[in-house]
């Protein structure tokens, strides 16, 4: 599997990407050279130098060290949400097509019923009632995107119902629980792990949308999308402000995207997009 | 085709309620009652007035009864009025900027099939040329560009450096003062950047989409027999394979648009644009309930309506449907 991953460009590109980032994230308190936090009233707004390689921000910020631990906050929120959106929708999903019957019909009833709403209309609704603390952020996010993995199981699961060993494991007697854990699931991972992929970046290019928006990530704490909020009252003054952080949103999410299109085209050659 | 719809339409009753309860449930959960929030804009609101309010919003039932209330307010349009200064009901204010958002999407939705469509066909037909990959490597990256940073960078570069492009709101300060041709010239400029901006974003996944698409039908057997009978390439792409390849375009213009709507936030709130996608995010910072409540509605039922519309469309595009 991996020698076919690395055959892959544009697979490889993306998991080099991913792992990069992996290392700036948990590297960043050595990689930064200034504390991001430390303002500096006399070196405001200024152009990248030698001492700040991507420049400063209003409050003399070094812009490069508050990337680096930007890096932090977004891959935080895309595993965080990622986590809770993929632990929601196997369940259900599993559940769902497993049972079928009333219990499949009612999940899918909500599961409709969800998709009907604009997801950023549900993400920023639930914010207006809470305060935008950084982990309530991952649990919105995470808990109006699982609808597309619930699904995917399910449908998985309908198709392993008729196979041979599903039935043998009903006939054995073994409790649902263990049919479904040890029998159908581990089947049903592959389109899962793509899915999940996919949706870190679908949650980082969220979690900076709110962020920009100053509903997400609250500064002081870095993020990427707060950054890009000062480059927008600053637009005509300071560029770098505005394109570095977008340049990083752009690329991580490539970076996931990437990945996961390649990771299914190895798991699964019969979708390979042609 | 009645009949059809008629179906449709009463699958949408179960949608419906499922849909407000979700709304309700969301607004059940908020911390303290509405009337708390009312009565702390307002220090002078006695306890009488205090129990009046908890009268009105069914607040001293239990949570069922509440709802059935709720629902029965909704149903007649009463979306309830808003915690802001003006105090005006939710719906006239919904009513007022609903158009603005829905005219953008129309406009985006337009210039984004217009161009989507001939790319994804001339990907298709040429899979693996020099334009196909050099699209196809543009898609990649149109799906990762946050759109507010792509919108930002246009207002750098369009509006502040070349001073082309205003860049925001619907109209100039010399508006009124303009002549008729002069004022569509003005509106035509105010949406410029607006649109074009949502549909670079859209149009990533629609030509993907219309490509791959067009390449399942490009490997049919009739196809392959459109051209055994010597038909020109032209022929068979334009007349026996586009019209199938469309069909799924049309449901996946169904399924985005929850998504544009809720992109309407973004880009409204970017450029300055009173639409619905603006009036939610000052909501949601005012902490007005009843507005935010009353566009999560609405903004469902948008998408049901849609989804409605689109699948007629695939009716009316199929002619096999219209026979079941």
């Amino acid at each position: 599997m991996l020698r076919r991953l690395r055959s892959n460009p544009l697979a490889l590109t993306g998991g080099v990407i991913v792992v990069l980032l992996f290392f700036v994230a948990l590297a960043a308190p050595w990689l930064s050279p200034w504390n991001p936090d430390d303002f500096d009233v006399k070196h405001v707004l200024e152009a990248p130098s030698a001492a700040h390689l991507l420049g400063t921000d209003g409050i003399g910020r070094d812009v490069l060290s508050r990337m680096l631990y930007g890096a932090r906050i977004s891959l935080l929120v895309g595993f965080v949400a990622v986590g809770i959106s993929t632990a929601v929708g196997v369940t259900l999903g599993a559940v769902s097509g497993y049972f079928g019957g009333f219990v499949d019909a009612v999940i899918m009833r909500f599961v409709d019923v969800m998709l009907t709403f604009p997801t950023f209309f549900l993400i920023l609704a639930v914010i207006a009632y809470m305060d935008a603390s950084i982990w309530n952020i991952m649990m919105v996010i995470g808990l109006t995107s699982w609808m597309g993995v619930c699904r995917l199981v399910r449908a998985e699961i309908l198709s392993l119902r008729e196979r041979d060993f599903m039935v043998a494991a009903e006939a054995l007697g073994l409790p649902s629980s263990r049919i479904i854990l040890n029998h159908a699931l581990p089947n049903a991972l592959a389109p899962v792990f793509v899915a999940a992929i996919l949706g870190v970046a679908g949650a980082i290019l969220v979690e900076s949308a709110l962020s920009f928006l100053g509903i997400g990530v609250q500064p002081p704490t870095a993020s990427w999308g707060n950054i890009l909020t000062e480059g927008k009252s600053t637009l005509g003054v300071a560029w770098w402000l505005s394109v570095c952080p977008g340049v990083a949103i752009l690329v991580t999410v490539l970076g996931y995207n990437l990945l996961g299109e390649g990771l299914r085209d190895v798991l699964d050659p019969r979708l390979k997009s042609r | 085709m009645l009949s059809y719809l008629a179906k449709r339409l009463a699958g949408f009753v179960p949608l419906l309620l499922g849909i407000s309860f979700v709304s309700f449930m969301v607004m059940a959960m908020a911390p303290g009652s509405p009337v708390d929030l009312m009565t702390d804009m307002n220090p002078k609101a006695s306890p009488e007035a205090r129990v009046q309010l908890e009268k009105y919003y069914g607040l001293d039932q239990p949570l069922h009864v509440q709802y059935r209330l709720w629902l029965g307010r909704i149903v007649h349009g009463d979306l309830g009025t808003s915690f802001s200064r003006d105090r005006r009901p939710v719906l006239d204010k919904i009513l007022e900027a609903l158009p603005i958002t829905l005219m953008i999407n129309v406009l985006d939705l337009a210039l984004i099939l217009m161009l989507a469509i001939p790319i994804g066909i001339y990907s298709a037909a040429r899979q693996y040329s020099l334009v196909d990959r050099i699209t196809t490597v543009f898609v990649f990256i149109g799906f990762a560009m946050p759109s507010f940073w792509i919108a930002l960078l246009a207002m750098m570069f369009f509006g502040e450096h070349l001073g082309w492009l205003p860049i925001s709101g619907l109209r100039s300060l010399d508006y009124d003062s303009m002549t008729t041709l002069g004022k569509v010239g003005d509106r035509i400029a105010h949406l410029i950047l607006p649109v074009g901006i949502a549909a670079v974003t859209g149009l990533a996944g629609m030509s993907r989409y219309m490509r791959s698409s067009m390449l399942e039908v490009l490997r049919q057997d009739y196809v392959q027999t459109a051209r055994a009978k010597g038909l020109s390439e032209r022929v068979v792409l334009m007349r026996h394979a586009l019209r199938n390849a469309l069909l799924p375009v049309v449901t996946l213009l169904g399924l985005s648009i929850p998504g544009l709507i809720g992109g309407a936030v973004i880009a409204e709130t970017i450029f300055a644009i009173p639409g619905m996608g603006r009036l939610f995010y000052t909501s949601v910072l005012a902490r007005d309930y009843p507005v935010v409540m009353g566009i999560t509605l609405i903004g469902a039922l948008l998408t049901l309506v849609g989804n409605l519309l689109a699948d007629l469309m695939y009716v009316a595009v199929d002619p096999r449907l219209r026979k079941r």
